[in-house]
């Protein structure tokens, strides 16, 4: 045998080694991760009810949710409270963007700044819905009675518990949890700008209106686009906050906070209608899909420009 | 001088903004020293004198610590087990040619676009069907497999690892493994604490899977526990208390951000740019 060939031998027995390392990942990965999914698909076609054999049912389950004004009104109530949302969340985080990288003020503090905006975004939900229950209670709160003192209302507001504001209060309270994370995201695109832009803009006399619209802006565009989608797929996600603001599943008031993950949460764990709440997460699954490939689709043309 | 009005309403902005992402905070801390009535009359940031009362209430309704500790049991070794086997399989990843590594690798970006919300029933399912409702293995095992962390570490072990410190570890004779512990860990290190720390937030702050898992109250983690206050007060009376519970359980994840504040804020950063 030569060297060379022991050489070859001897590469082909350290790369064996990598099925014993990635062993444990793959084995946890399938029995936690990959079956379920399989098995979630599988109980969507069944009329399973968490106990006793699921019978197959076709697509019984599918139509009866694509058919069902419930699981269309949960939809809306995600959107309700994922739009104003965004709009707040964006908006903020992209006036901060602007704020921080104008070239004439020079805002300095920026990592104290990023560091506080952060911080409800670290806090559990659970702790936040909690925090802005008791906080905006409608009789007992000191919401109300900051309000009142200063004299901007002269009755307390049911904040939470009127289906006119409810949805817009979560969907701020949500704003105010993520904006920290978004602005993030967009200055650190700021900062992947090359300061050469920058500098031949200066050097050719570009105004800073000019600058931003026609350097940082475009340059940011594909990052606007990346946060408004990981968002877009969170929001639809959205459980935690609804849940324990509006005392479970019902999404009071009138039903109006009611999520469509609250909704796939009902029949899954409370009306023990397993099988149907699994073609609920399949239906809301593929949104999300439509959604992912939409961003990578955009991704790439982005890339191609 | 204009320049300088408007370079302060800029700061003024920024500040009051940064007061209503501290504020309710604030307001929580000194609630949680007055006594429900005093809530509901007024409102002051100065600190009132109920503390132990309102620490007496919350301690009347469960034992807080408890929640505290069950939360710690389930968060340190799920953090200790997705820091471990995402380095390595991110590290095997990124370093070794074998087969099935291309398909390995899609499976991996796919599941990062998979909700884990929507595998929720048939995770359920499984973990009845195991007989492991109840308890805290359904937690931490499943954080062995982090499809996010691997990538991410994947990555980073590309962008950090010199090839040719390998070649030199292998020249010496040693062995892969030994190898990965002593010379791969500890450059990964940084790459693999900012993951940890995401790793060890979301999961003290994870409330939906336990809620579905635990039954017994004894059992619950910090935010059911929380949560559970829900249902069981009566808000008038133990505003105060309800303040209290929510400020305990909230303080750690604060200690944790003191500290490690730039790591954190480096990592939503670099995750964003550079895929």
């Amino acid at each position: 045998m030569s060297s060379e060939e022991v050489k070859k031998i001897k590469k082909k027995n350290i790369n064996n080694v990598a099925y014993i390392f990635v062993l444990p990942f793959v084995v946890v990965f399938l029995i936690f991760s990959v079956y379920p999914v399989i098995r979630t698909l599988q109980l969507s076609f069944t009329n399973y009810k968490g106990y006793g054999d699921p019978i197959f049912v076709g697509l019984a389950n599918y139509k009866r949710v694509l058919s069902d004004k419930f699981f269309w009104r949960a939809m809306a109530n995600t959107l309700r409270i994922w739009i104003p949302n965004i709009i707040v969340q964006l908006g903020i985080a992209f006036l901060l963007t602007i704020i921080f990288s104008d070239m004439k003020y020079r805002v300095k503090g920026l990592s104290i700044f990023r560091a506080l905006f952060y911080l409800p975004n670290l806090i559990a939900a659970t702790s936040v819905a909690f925090l802005f229950k008791t906080f905006l209670d409608w009789r007992f709160g000191t919401f109300n009675q900051i309000l009142m003192k200063i004299g901007l209302v002269s009755s307390p507001i049911d904040w939470l518990g009127s289906s006119s504001t409810a949805p817009y209060v979560v969907a701020i309270i949500s704003a105010w949890m993520w904006f920290g994370n978004s602005f993030i995201i967009l200055m650190a695109g700021v900062q992947g700008i090359s300061k050469d832009y920058f500098d031949a803009a200066r050097i050719d006399g570009a105004g800073r209106w000019k600058v931003f619209s026609k350097i940082t802006l475009p340059l940011l565009r594909p990052i606007l686009l990346y946060v408004a989608i990981t968002s877009m797929i969170g929001g639809i996600q959205m459980f935690d906050l609804p849940f324990l603001i509006s005392d479970g599943t019902t999404g009071s008031p009138s039903g109006i906070l009611q999520t469509a993950i609250m909704y796939m949460y009902k029949f899954g764990f409370e009306a023990y209608q397993v099988g149907y709440a699994s073609s609920v997460a399949y239906v809301i699954f593929m949104f999300i899909l439509v959604l992912s490939i939409m961003q990578f689709k955009l991704y790439r043309r982005e890339d191609e420009v | 001088m204009a320049y300088k009005i408007k370079k302060t309403l800029l700061y003024v902005f920024l500040i009051l903004l940064a007061i209503t992402c501290l504020l309710p905070f604030l307001i929580m801390i000194v609630n949680s020293t007055r006594s429900g009535r005093e809530i509901m009359t007024s409102f002051t940031l100065i600190p009132g004198s109920s503390l132990k009362v309102n620490w007496e209430t919350v301690f009347g309704y469960f034992n807080l610590f408890r929640g505290f500790f069950n939360s710690l049991i389930v968060a340190i070794p799920t953090t200790i087990l997705s820091g471990y086997f995402s380095a390595l399989t991110g590290y095997s990843l990124a370093v070794y040619k074998f087969r099935g590594r291309g398909i390995l690798f899609g499976i991996i970006i796919i599941f990062m676009m998979i909700p884990g919300q929507l595998n929720l029933l048939g995770f359920y399912n499984l973990v009845s069907s195991l007989k492991l409702v109840d308890s805290y293995i359904p937690l931490i095992i499943p954080a062995i497999a982090a499809p996010g962390t691997v990538f991410f570490l994947r990555q980073y072990v590309i962008s950090v690892l010199p090839p040719s410190l390998l070649e030199a570890a292998r020249i010496d004779g040693a062995k892969e493994i030994r190898i990965f512990h002593q010379v791969v860990l500890p450059i990964m290190s940084p790459g693999i604490a900012t993951m940890s720390i995401f790793a060890f937030i979301g999961n003290w702050n994870s409330y939906l899977v336990p809620l579905i898992l635990l039954n017994t109250p004894e059992k619950f983690t910090l935010p059911v526990m929380v949560a559970s206050l829900n249902s069981s007060t009566d808000i008038a009376a133990n505003q105060g208390a309800i303040y209290l519970s929510v400020a305990i359980s909230v303080i750690p994840i604060l200690i944790v951000f003191a500290f490690f504040s730039r790591y954190i804020i480096s990592s939503i950063s670099y995750g964003s740019v550079k895929e």
